[in-house]
């Protein structure tokens, strides 16, 4: 089969329809949404048109620009915790048998059936005083008595790293089945442990595809609301939340819109940071 | 399916089947008296189904009206709507239960059709403050449900009831609190007010209310869990893993009576009570129709029903009704209620709820 560029109009046909479908469910939302981030809140009603930049400066201030630093950091360090976890995971699935490895698979798609709110109440009994795995390590005679240990960082941490692993380890798993074995068999016959060849052999083959599942997770992660509530304290809150108390609670569309706006921008901006970054790795 | 297609049934016929058993099941649930008729706006879900189930019916049995009901959102989506819908001179529901919060803000585009209090033979039975008034007078709204925030406790952890609000400040008290977390909902400024700075006037001006704020700053340390979500707290409230908060008087009532080890407490200071509001849209020519509809669900066997029915806490006062002790219990208290400052939510809503979270996220 030859690949020419199109021609003529009809040759585009087959985008069209994806085409439209990012128009109207994604272009036109996001472009209200900007509109309104402009428009004028009027307290005790609603909004009208107009165009200020009330909304954003408001959002610029220390309070908000903790809360944004939290959420990319939350972000962040659920991105690292997923990859870290599911690299040498998914390495070895890879290698398992093809039985197991459906086994595995199928586990891991039914996590991603559950809601967000199944999740974190699941988590919150876990972690909770009186039903909690201390209790567990109390029976063992580990501990001493049963603690709760929610609400906290640990906590919410948990629960996203649990709601965000089985993405990560779809995203590896197709990049890492297809890594050619003979790659590591030369390293293990040049003498190097399976360890050392896993690290100075799988893992740089395989850079590009781990920047791309840590920005996955990375904005995975940044649109979460509801587990940073159920499991963490009003400190653990993350932009989302005060987004959604907004929109929601106070039915402020205009904060809310800007507040999401500047959310996009700099999720845009650190995604091509890194792809920035990787590239000029890649060139050195 | 393919049996009854080849049954010579067009596809088009199955469709329109399916169509018309969708609109029949769209259709409001109770419409019998086809002369006169009122739509009715009442919270979508549990309220809706209790005044369908309980209330709508004998209504419509005593005064000839029938009551078709419609589902609205809590908060203020349903108020845009009918003020949008006013403005175009149409009335989406004539006579609607509306938030007080909401009161206000339609009071301000004067989208309330004042009510003649002369029509409403059981005016005199209503308590003042279920009675909604325009800044000039004028009758906005006429109490419609009310219920009560109170503080509750897991009895096993508390083996005595608390007996003030000023529990919530007990150092004693350190992580052990589960209150409402949005300034509009929780009504924590109000508390703090009437406990400490001698009744919700001293949140008329803004010192009083950053005085206020100074004050409610020092309970965090004592609040382990700020719930949006009832489910949550409910939970840890009966297990004991959040021993204390502030909670529906209802709910924790119905929770104790199934077995759970919880308790719901009026301090001294009063509950907190909250309400809704019958008004009737300004677009809506049912005049007559609305002031029959209000006057006959302040009379006080109906206050009473509701009360052992929905659980809601009577309109009217308390000796004209006929609950026993026991029933009045249940959903209410002597004790005078802490009123929420419903206006600082209209005039001020977005300077409290920036000052809120910072004082509850910062």
């Amino acid at each position: 089969m030859r690949r020419e560029p199109p021609q003529r109009l009809v040759d585009y046909a087959p985008i069209a329809f994806p085409a439209i479908m990012l128009t109207v469910f994604f272009v036109i939302p996001f472009a209200t949404m900007i509109a309104v981030s402009f428009f004028q809140r009027q307290q005790g009603g609603f909004y009208i048109p107009a165009f200020q930049l009330a909304n954003y400066e408001r959002f610029l201030s220390l309070f908000f620009a903790n809360v944004l630093g939290f959420s990319l950091m939350l972000a962040i360090v659920v991105a690292i915790c997923c990859v870290l976890l599911a690299l040498p995971f998914t390495y070895l699935l890879a290698r398992m048998s093809r039985k197991a490895q459906v086994v595995w698979l199928v586990a891991l798609l039914s996590v991603l059936s559950l809601s967000e709110v199944i999740i974190g109440f699941a988590w919150s009994t876990l972690f909770s005083r009186t039903a909690g795995i201390t209790n567990l390590l109390v029976m063992m005679g580990v501990m001493s008595e049963a603690k709760a240990l929610l609400p906290s960082f640990g906590a919410v941490l948990t629960g996203m790293v649990y709601q965000a692993f089985p993405y990560t380890v779809l995203v590896l798993y197709p990049a890492i089945v297809r890594l050619d074995p003979t790659l590591t068999e030369a390293a293990r016959t040049l003498g190097a442990s399976p360890l050392k060849a896993f690290f100075t052999v799988v893992v740089p083959a395989l850079r590009n595809t781990i920047t791309a599942t840590l920005i996955m997770v990375f904005i995975f992660a940044l649109g979460s609301y509801l587990l940073p509530q159920l499991l963490g304290r009003p400190q653990h809150w993350t932009l989302s939340v005060l987004i959604t108390d907004q929109a929601v609670y106070q039915s402020n569309m205009p904060f809310a819109a800007a507040m999401a706006v500047f959310l996009v921008l700099v999720t845009l901006g650190l995604v091509a940071l890194t792809a920035f970054v990787g590239r000029k790795g890649e060139a050195a | 399916m393919s049996d009854i297609l080849k049954m010579g049934v067009s596809r088009r016929g199955v469709l329109g089947a399916g169509l018309a058993g969708a609109s029949m099941l769209a259709m409001p649930s109770i419409l019998w008296a086809q002369d006169k008729s009122l739509k009715v706006g009442v919270y979508g879900g549990y309220f809706k189904d209790s005044f369908d189930k309980n209330i709508f019916p004998d209504f419509t049995k005593a005064t000839g009206i029938a009551v078709e009901s419609v589902a609205e959102p809590t908060g203020e989506a349903w108020l845009v709507q009918l003020q949008q819908a006013a403005q175009a001179g149409q009335a989406p529901a004539d006579i609607s239960m509306m938030s007080q919060v909401a009161m206000l803000k339609g009071q301000a585009t004067d989208l309330w059709t004042p009510l003649d209090t002369s029509k409403l033979k059981n005016f005199s039975n209503l308590l003042d403050r279920f009675v909604n008034k325009y800044p000039d007078g004028r009758v906005a709204g006429i109490g419609a449900v009310s219920w009560y925030i109170t503080l509750v406790t897991n009895t096993d952890v508390y083996k005595e009831p608390p007996t003030s609000w000023e529990a919530l400040w007990d150092p004693a008290n350190a992580d052990k609190l589960g209150l409402l977390a949005l300034v509009s909902n929780s009504f924590l400024l109000e508390v703090t007010a009437k406990t400490y700075m001698g009744g919700t006037n001293a949140l008329d001006t803004d010192e009083g209310l950053e005085k206020a704020f100074a004050k409610l700053a020092e309970v965090k340390p004592n609040v382990r869990l700020w719930y949006r979500d009832e489910a949550q707290f409910e939970q840890s409230l009966k297990s004991g893993e959040i021993p204390m908060g502030q909670y529906y008087h209802d709910v924790t009532g119905l929770a104790a009576a199934d077995g759970n080890p919880v308790r719901s407490t009026f301090p001294k200071e009063g509950g907190i009570q909250d309400s809704g509001c019958w008004a009737l849209s300004r677009a809506s020519g049912k005049v007559e129709e609305a002031h029959v509809f209000i006057d006959y669900m302040s009379q006080p066997s109906v206050q009473s029903l509701l009360s052992r029915k929905v659980g809601t806490s009577p309109t009217v006062k308390r000796e004209v009704t006929d609950l026993t002790d026991k029933e009045f219990a249940a959903v209410s208290s002597d004790i005078e209620p802490i009123i929420p400052r419903y206006d600082l939510y209209q005039t001020k809503s977005d300077w409290l709820n920036q000052k809120w979270t910072e004082l509850i996220v910062g």
